[in-house]
């Protein structure tokens, strides 16, 4: 499988409440909120990085989950978000939205 | 859009500190807003907005019975449209032209978007919630249709003073927050007093089998909060606005989940 980029979109709102993320689309008003695991994914989709690389750097080591479980669970949940337009993936290094970054509670 | 028809007949709307002048040529849809508004009324000299109303009967290009509502903004002008009336609002100048079938019911839907439009601006929004104030402090109760806004409000004891039964108007003061009374009601048929109250406490309202008060995580009190927030603007930068609004709201306000019998037995947990 080649590899994947991933990129929060600029068309969202975020914001860590209480340990989890909270993120709503800016188009639609979808609302999630992300567990521990989508978190990390979601605060290191910054379009340079590799999802194999999120996985094995900052899921693996931080939550006890096997490498190849984890890249399976990373791929539906950006498959998820990216339906909504609130992930942005490609096959490609993504540039940095400068309104996509998420803000700290 | 016509141009704007002009008239003498004006009237003051001031709601939560927002004067809004409303204007039209026909005396008695002006006596019909008056008494509309009654306690709402204040001399327009120092009115943020100002509009034109046109009425007009029958609806001819107003489209089908479709309730749905458009908002949005083009070039600091603001659109509004329902299948009962059109409106522009231009930003920089405040002012407006309204073109709305000859009912308040119109004028009271778009003075709502309106609010709703200039609160945004300031990190406050108008909230599906009753509200009133008790002991110098506004209580508010939110939740959706059937979640018995109007029943709390009906059960208030006789020292409250109510705001609202179904919209109430939340304005940020400070680092803290007011409700303000609104003319806005539901099933109780009546508006709320024309005052205001440093916010106390927002009970999310679910009806049960006893009457309890318990705390609720900050992430789901957002995710209500929002749930609840009138908004009508399909424009992603409010949106955006919007929700920085409710999560400082949620950082700054006590808000809990209010489980509750209908009778009056539920304010003596409210405190």
């Amino acid at each position: 499988m080649s590899e994947r980029y991933v990129l929060r979109s600029s068309a969202i709102a975020s914001r860590l409440l209480g340990g989890e993320m909270m993120v709503m689309s800016a188009t639609d008003s979808t609302f999630f909120t992300l567990n521990e695991v989508a978190t990390t994914i979601w605060q290191a989709a910054d379009g340079h990085t590799p999802l194999s690389e999120i996985v094995t750097k900052s899921v693996c080591r931080a939550f006890e989950v096997e490498p190849e479980t984890a890249l399976q669970d990373a791929q539906s949940f950006i498959d998820k978000l990216s339906g909504h337009g609130i992930l942005l993936v490609s096959d490609q290094p993504l540039e940095l939205q400068p309104a996509g970054s998420p803000e700290a509670a | 859009m016509t141009t704007p028809a002009t008239g003498a007949h004006e009237i003051c709307v001031e709601i939560g500190s927002h004067p809004v002048l409303l204007r039209t040529p026909d005396h008695t849809y002006r006596e019909r807003l008056a008494n509309r508004y009654a306690g709402f009324l204040t001399d327009g000299s120092h009115a943020d907005l100002k509009f034109d109303i046109d009425l007009v009967a029958p609806l001819d290009d107003m489209g089908d019975d479709d309730v749905e509502i458009e908002v949005e903004a083009r070039s600091g002008i603001w659109r509004l449209r329902r299948s009962d009336f059109r409106a522009e609002w231009d930003c920089r100048a405040g002012r407006g032209y309204i073109r709305q079938a000859p009912t308040p019911y119109s004028t009271d839907s778009i003075l709502r978007i309106v609010h709703t439009l200039l609160l945004a601006g300031e990190g406050g929004f108008l909230l599906h919630a009753a509200s009133c104030i008790r002991n110098g402090r506004a209580l508010l109760f939110s939740g959706v249709s059937g979640a018995g806004k109007t029943t709390i409000s009906r059960l208030a004891p006789a020292d409250t003073t109510l705001l609202s039964d179904e919209i109430s108007y939340i304005r940020r003061d400070g680092t803290a927050y007011r409700a303000f009374g609104t003319p806005f009601f539901g099933e109780l048929a009546r508006p709320g007093d024309n005052c205001s109250a440093p916010l106390g406490t927002l009970f999310f309202l679910e009806k049960g089998f006893e009457n309890k008060i318990e705390a609720i995580p900050k992430s789901e009190a957002l995710r209500k909060l929002l749930r609840n927030i009138l908004f009508f603007a399909e424009d992603p930068d409010l949106v955006k606005v919007i929700f920085r609004s409710a999560w400082e709201f949620v950082e700054r306000v006590s808000m809990s989940r209010l489980t509750f019998l209908p009778d009056e037995r539920v304010w003596s947990v409210i405190r």
